[in-house]
């Protein structure tokens, strides 16, 4: 489940999201349970070897027009190499494109 | 799950024993042979991992310890005799695997760790279910591919559960944040086990828990009993949390190609389930290699060679099941087992084959 996750897929009434309204509007984090939106966290970027951004913490994921993008789980992997085909998320791709840098 | 059908004389006493209430003074009785037909049936295997009267045997005696068996009371769970028969069959698994997969020399810092467990990924040879189902499987074999798929998919993470309790600090950590994805963040209908189910109802299939286990050959089943094997013994903490790195370190490439296969069949469900894991396990697997398995090859030195084991037995055990569906496919045949109706419309004599 990507940023582009159906509306259909989104919280029904009464899980625990579900007060933070649906879609981009309840901002990032909002289809996440441990959600990055705590804010109060400390962010940790650890730069993979060979690999992707792995992010944690209290961040917020934003596009070029200051948007939110749902990052879908807690800790995210951000593409580093170029390759991803689900960017700005990781997909592995690194391995193929024989990624080097650590 | 449903009481499955025996494959051989073990399967056959282990469930009349199991059908009889614990305890009892005839159960009592049977249950203390069973210990000498496990030791049969081992010795005369030509080999554990694709022995389906084993495998049939052990898959239903961990399966008391998970969603429990219909006409099955709980309490053979802890029953002495059925523990027995339990630790005579995993035993002789584990022995098989530790002989068939190579011995490595763990390295010492987390980083190190998970360098060597993505070499070994990038290393592997075996053959590839994925690619098969991504460009040239049919409609047919998607959905057999699922069913083969469900035993451990309609539980997916709870035999790497287990060793919660049995971790501490980065590695247990790590185990977490990787379990809570794999749960859905606490949504019941985003757990991965959940997303798996609506692939198979979109696809015509049983969607309950074992609801397929007569259909699926021992090569299938010794990927899910060896999980549950490290999964149910502390001693083997090394290798569960090994054995999920690799899990995860050998997913999400696959499922790209899993993906494109279910959408150019028309199995959008079945599609998400392997979208989700894409983007799941490119994180994963980065938490996992480093955080857990390298967390615990520093705190626990101890069980540092049992990481690179549970590694290496995915990439062994994935191979067996990945070569048995293959070859069936590519003469032609199904890779399931014949369903009960097939065999009885083909007659009793090729029951005993």
């Amino acid at each position: 489940m990507s940023a582009g996750r159906p509306a259909g897929d989104r919280e029904p009434p009464g899980d625990r999201e579900a007060a933070a309204g649906s879609g981009a509007a309840a901002g990032p984090g909002s289809a996440a349970a441990a959600g990055p939106a705590a804010g109060s966290e400390p962010v940790t970027i650890t730069v993979c070897p060979d690999g992707p951004l792995l992010v944690r913490g209290g961040y917020e994921l934003l596009d070029g027009d200051d948007r939110p993008i749902d990052p879908g789980r807690a800790t995210v992997a951000l593409c580093r190499c170029g390759a991803s085909a689900i960017k700005p998320f990781c997909d592995g791709s690194h391995k193929r494109a024989r990624f080097r840098a650590r | 799950m449903r009481q499955p059908q025996p494959r051989g004389p073990l399967g056959e006493d282990l469930l009349a024993v199991l059908r009889e209430r614990p305890g009892s003074p005839d159960a009592r009785r049977r249950a203390e042979d069973l210990a000498d037909a496990a030791r049969a049936a081992v010795a005369r295997s030509e080999g554990i991992s694709t022995d389906e009267d084993v495998q049939l045997a052990l898959f239903v005696l961990h399966a008391l310890a998970y969603q429990g068996v219909e006409g099955i009371d709980d309490r053979w769970e802890t029953d002495p005799d059925a523990l027995r028969v339990r630790e005579i069959l995993a035993e002789a698994f584990e022995a098989q695997l530790r002989a068939e997969v190579p011995a490595d020399t763990p390295p010492r810092t987390p980083q190190a760790v998970a360098d060597a467990l993505f070499a070994m990924a990038a290393d592997d040879d075996g053959p590839s279910l994925a690619r098969f189902l991504s460009g040239r499987a049919t409609a047919e074999q998607a959905r057999e591919f699922l069913q083969l798929k469900s035993l451990y998919q309609l539980m997916e993470a709870d035999p790497h559960t287990w060793a919660i309790p049995r971790l501490a600090g980065r590695s247990k950590a790590g185990l977490i944040e990787i379990q809570i994805d794999e749960y859905g963040g606490g949504s019941a209908h985003r757990m991965h086990s959940a997303l798996f189910a609506a692939g198979m109802r979109e696809a015509g299939l049983d969607d309950t828990w074992g609801g397929a286990v007569d259909r699926v050959p021992a090569a299938w089943l010794a990927g899910v009993n060896a999980i549950t094997m490290f999964g149910l013994h502390r001693r083997l903490r090394g290798a569960v949390v090994g054995h999920l790195a690799m899990y995860e370190i050998t997913s999400s490439v696959p499922s790209r190609f899993l993906a494109r296969g279910f959408r150019r069949l028309e199995l959008p469900a079945a599609a998400a389930f392997y979208d989700e894991h894409v983007e799941a396990d490119a994180a994963h697997e980065q938490i996992a290699a480093r955080d857990m398995a390298g967390g615990l090859v520093v705190e626990d030195p101890a069980v540092a060679e049992d990481v690179f084991f549970g590694a290496r037995c995915v990439l062994h055990l994935d191979a067996l099941a990945a070569g048995q569906a293959l070859s069936r496919w590519e003469a032609g045949e199904s890779a399931l087992r014949a369903s009960a109706a097939e065999t009885a419309r083909r007659g009793p004599a090729e029951l005993v084959s």
